[in-house]
């Protein structure tokens, strides 16, 4: 059965990471103008923290021998 | 070249090319060669969520409020983290009740109740009509700008006449043939669609195509890259806002309502449940799913931006709706094949989304709203018929078409208002409100069906109240000043402002007061009345639905009886004879029969019967209809509890070992005590016979002595041989006493001895006896008192016997009053229903050890001074017994030196007996 419960707890702290990450008020740190390669810091943060979060999602979900 | 004709040509091609897939893939489930039952399918089958909101309206919500359409995705994402503890669950607890639909879902929570699965049905089709309507305003509005190219206005829809002259009423209709096409071809007992699961997944890779093709051409062909397009955002000052966030106050509440609103969404829209759960083949595909899914949403944001701010450009007078961008660029560049596909792509969005909406609605319509109430309309006679099956397609097409309608009404009465996602938020926040009963329902066993009524009828009721009205309102269907000075003209009772509450958005401001009363009614009514048996049993079925392996569950909790025959005649009316056949067919093979007739009604064929009607007619009814087929007992709260609970049954259990053991326990006991009773009687009768044959040897010895005297001294002197033979004929006497006491004890004792009771006058006994003995007290010069009352009622007893009690005590008297001068009392006395009779001396006396001990057989207390026995030891004993074979009591009073009385008392005759004076 799939259920190591180690994965689990292993998603939900990303849950509890993600949400802190897009919330108030660590988001607020990157809501103002400012760009990195000309893209606004906003942008580039919410899209970064957003991969990276799925990319641990992934390798989380998908790592083997847990 | 880009004419109605080839758009609606190319819109039909691509429905077609939909419907080979779904046909394709139904033909390789039926081959058992599924197509879909890998993750990837199953992911794209997910992105079912993004819809005509995403494709169009996130770039026209991006354009007044930069980022802020982010939310809608990123909850979801996070959601998806706790997928692992959630939507497992609901996946697991789903297939193990044969759960179709989120109605089903919580209908099935708390007790199978058919009121909760109705309210859930209202609650969604209520609440998604104003997402339909999103699809409908959608759909036609890009149809019609595309239909004008290359002019690129946004074209008005208003003033079109009502249904058959209006363009959008024949698309819905349409989109009511195909849902109707796909989804309910025939009735499946699962209610899964695996072709049209095939189709969904391949409309999202077309979604997700068209529109990475579009942000791609605007991205690198209208601009230089990201760089590019908002650096040139950044130079224009009415667009720099938007590349910031939280400049207003609420921004961040309403940043963190989005989330929660679409994180509820995710998991509560019917398509979703449809798709996630019904339609999931194995769970491992979900794991999967978890990071799948956002990479999908992921990729098919990255472009919402440039594309808004591409729009935004190249429309800085705002003469073109920001919802249709992702159109309208292609157009305003001359590139036909990349509108069309644009084109192509949101229909695929708008389509995707309402066929499934519509399909899973229309079974919860069917299932938890129309049919409870068909199956209770005795006049149908609905429980009769053979083959309902046909009635329940009908059902489910016409709720469908019904549907459409409703969407297309409300898209024509207040479709104009708003922009795409705002009415989509309208339809989130009517979801979210199954949050509380669903997630407080899988981890909470506490939860009622009354809270759970309870709080989403409030939260519904708040829902309407400050969204749905509202947004009548601002389309002039309702009177305006209803928003403005709130309903009666109280402002307290603005419904956008409820009880004076500001700064907050509509949406928030809805979510706030519709959780708040949603949330506090399910906890609070709840903990005022806990969960009844049925309540707790589903609870448990639910709440630990990982800890138990998957096999045949709820079966605990019913008993009864049934047969095999009258269930396949059930499930034969709503799946079709044919299908019942084959489904307990199967099932027999499953469980080793070789037909279904083999088969032995239990409660797990039931609980079978009615998964299969389940999925057919939903749980609620369902159990209804099983109940009608079988005799079905209820069950005590007592026995739901024993069972449920793996501990208490435990404990019973051992309870159970511990109460036999201390019986057990008992039993030894009792037997010890009955084995050591038995091993006094043995040594009592030892004792007896040794003592018998002792007291029978001391006369024989001393009579066979004097004889032996005589015989052998045939010269002795007169005097003595008289004196001698006086000896031999007093102990002979004594021998012959004994012997008769003897055997009269054996005959008592075995219960021989023969009785012959009359009615018996007290004093006439009492009288006989003195006259008897008076001889040997004058002889010894006793004196003798008789106390006699006047008159005594009768008794019942063996007037001989009486006597010979009387004189046995006499003759003790006699026998311990030697001391001069002598006294021996006799006294009769009434007493309370009893006769006593008292006969008193003024002799040694005994003392308080020898008491009881004079009463047993053969024990005397010898006279102090000779030790020379002088009775056989077993008067008192004998008198003892009959007096209490008569109901009677014998006791003795006495000190050493005071004398003894000896009283037994007798009971009075029943009926008072007239006794004649003597």
């Amino acid at each position: 059965m799939i259920r190591p419960s180690i994965k689990g707890q292993r998603l939900a702290a990303l849950f509890l990471l993600g949400f802190l990450l897009f919330n108030y008020p660590l988001l607020n740190l990157f809501a103002g103008p400012g760009q990195v390669l000309g893209i606004p810091v906003l942008y580039v943060y919410v899209f970064t923290v957003w991969a990276l979060l799925i990319g641990l999602m992934a390798w989380v979900v998908e790592k083997r021998n847990d | 070249m880009l004419t109605a004709p080839v758009i609606v040509i190319a819109s039909f091609a691509y429905v077609g090319l939909l419907f080979a897939i779904a046909y394709y893939g139904d033909k390789r489930a039926d081959a058992g060669r599924s197509i879909i039952a890998n993750p990837y399918i199953y992911a794209l089958s997910l992105a079912v969520y993004c819809t005509s909101w995403t494709f169009y309206g996130s770039v026209g919500r991006a354009a007044t409020s930069g980022i802020g359409f982010l939310p809608i995705y990123l909850g979801p994402t996070l959601m998806a983290a706790l997928w692992w503890y959630v939507m497992l669950k609901i996946i697991r607890i789903s297939k193990q009740n044969r759960i179709t639909s989120i109605a089903d879902f919580v209908a099935s929570r708390y007790g199978k109740s058919q009121m909760l699965g109705g309210l859930v049905t209202i609650i969604a089709v209520v609440g998604i009509i104003p997402y339909i309507a999103l699809q409908l305003k959608a759909i036609s509005g890009t149809f019609l700008i595309v239909l004008q190219y290359p002019a690129f206005t946004t074209p008005e829809n208003q003033g079109a006449p009502l249904f058959l002259g209006d363009n959008t009423f024949y698309i819905a209709m349409l989109l009511a043939a195909f849902t109707i096409l796909f989804g309910t071809r025939h009735l499946d007992a699962t209610e899964r669609h695996e072709g049209l699961v095939a189709a969904i997944a391949f409309e999202s890779l077309v979604k997700l195509l068209a529109f990475i093709a579009v942000g791609l051409f605007v991205t690198f062909w209208l601009y230089d890259g990201f760089g590019d397009i908002f650096g040139r955002a950044g130079q224009t000052p009415q667009l720099s806002a938007l590349l910031t966030l939280g400049g207003e106050s609420g921004s961040y509440a309403t940043w963190a309502s989005l989330t929660f609103l679409s994180m509820a969404a995710i998991m509560f829209l019917p398509r979703q449940f449809q798709v996630t759960v019904v339609e999931n083949v194995d769970e491992r595909h979900l794991t999967k799913a978890i990071w799948l899914f956002p990479l999908y949403l992921l990729a098919i944001n990255i472009f919402v931006l440039p594309i808004t701010f591409g729009g935004l450009l190249h429309f800085p007078d705002g003469t073109v709706d920001a919802d249709t961008f992702v159109l309208t660029l292609p157009i305003v560049e001359r590139q036909p094949w990349l509108a069309l596909f644009a084109f192509i792509g949101g229909l695929s969005a708008a389509t995707g989304m309402v066929i499934v909406e519509t399909i899973a609605l229309s079974t919860m319509v069917c299932n938890d709203l129309v049919m409870p109430v068909l199956l209770r309309l005795r006049a149908l006679r609905l429980t009769e018929r053979r083959d309902l099956s046909g009635l329940l397609l009908g059902i489910r097409r016409g709720a469908i078409v019904l549907i459409l309608v409703l969407g297309y009404l409300y898209f024509y009465l207040a479709g104009e208002a708003y922009a795409l996602v705002s009415i989509g938020l309208i339809s989130f926040s009517a979801v979210a409100q199954f949050a509380p009963a669903i997630i407080g329902g899988i981890f909470w066993k506490g939860g009622t069906r009354t809270a759970a009524f309870c709080g989403l009828a409030a939260g519904f009721l708040v829902w309407t109240y400050t969204l749905l009205l509202p947004s009548f309102a601002k389309s002039g269907w309702l009177p305006i000043t209803f928003l403005s000075h709130g309903l009666f003209g109280t402002d307290l009772l603005k419904p956008q402002q409820l009880l004076g509450l500001q700064g907050l958005d509509d949406i928030t401001h809805c979510l706030f007061w519709s959780m708040l009363v949603n949330i506090g009614c399910y906890v609070g009514v709840s903990l005022i009345k806990g969960p009844n048996a049925a309540e707790h049993g589903q609870a448990t079925v639910f709440v630990d639905a990982l800890k138990h392996p998957p096999a045949a569950p709820g079966s605990h909790f019913w008993r009864g009886s049934a047969s095999v025959n009258d269930l396949l005649l059930l499930v034969g009316r709503f799946l079709g004879p044919e299908s019942a056949q084959e489904a307990f067919a199967s099932y027999a093979r499953s469980r080793g029969a070789r037909s279904p007739e083999a088969l032995s009604a239990d409660a797990n064929l039931v609980h079978h019967a009615e998964s299969l009607l389940a999925g057919a007619i939903g749980s609620a009814s369902a159990r209804v209809m099983v109940a009608s087929a079988v005799e079905e007992e209820p069950l005590g709260i007592d026995e739901v509890m024993n069972i449920i609970d793996e501990a208490s049954q435990v404990l019973a259990y051992s309870r159970q070992l511990e109460q036999k053991s201390r019986e057990l326990e008992a039993a030894t006991n009792e037997l010890r005590g009955a084995n050591q009773r038995l091993q006094e009687l043995d040594r009592l009768k030892d004792d007896f016979i040794s003592t018998v044959t002792h007291e029978l040897r001391t006369p024989l010895t001393s009579i066979r002595a004097f004889s032996e005297i005589l015989n052998d001294n045939p010269r002795l002197e007169e005097g003595e041989r008289t004196k001698f033979l006086g000896i031999i004929v007093k102990e002979s006497e004594r021998l012959t006493r004994l012997i008769n006491q003897v055997l009269d004890l054996a005959k008592i004792e075995s219960g021989a001895a023969e009785w012959h009771s009359s009615e018996i006058d007290m004093r006439e006994v009492l009288e006989d006896a003195v006259t008897a003995v008076s001889q040997l007290f004058r002889e010894r010069k006793i004196d003798l008192t008789v106390e006699l009352p006047q008159k005594v009622p009768g008794i019942v007893a063996d007037r001989d016997r009486l006597m010979q009690v009387m004189l046995n005590l006499l003759s003790n008297a006699a026998k311990f009053s030697e001391r001069a001068p002598g006294k021996v009392t006799v006294a009769l006395a009434q007493q309370s229903g009893f006769l006593r009779v008292e006969v008193s001396d003024n002799g040694i006396g005994i003392s308080a050890v020898d008491q009881e001990v004079i009463f047993e057989k053969f024990r005397q207390v010898g006279d102090v001074l000779t030790g020379k026995p002088q009775g056989s030891g077993l008067g008192l004993h004998i008198s003892r017994r009959i007096v209490e074979h008569f109901g009677g009591r014998m006791w003795v009073r006495s000190r050493p030196g005071e004398g003894a009385c000896f009283s037994f008392n007798l009971p009075l005759a029943r009926e008072p007996v007239l006794v004649k004076a003597a």
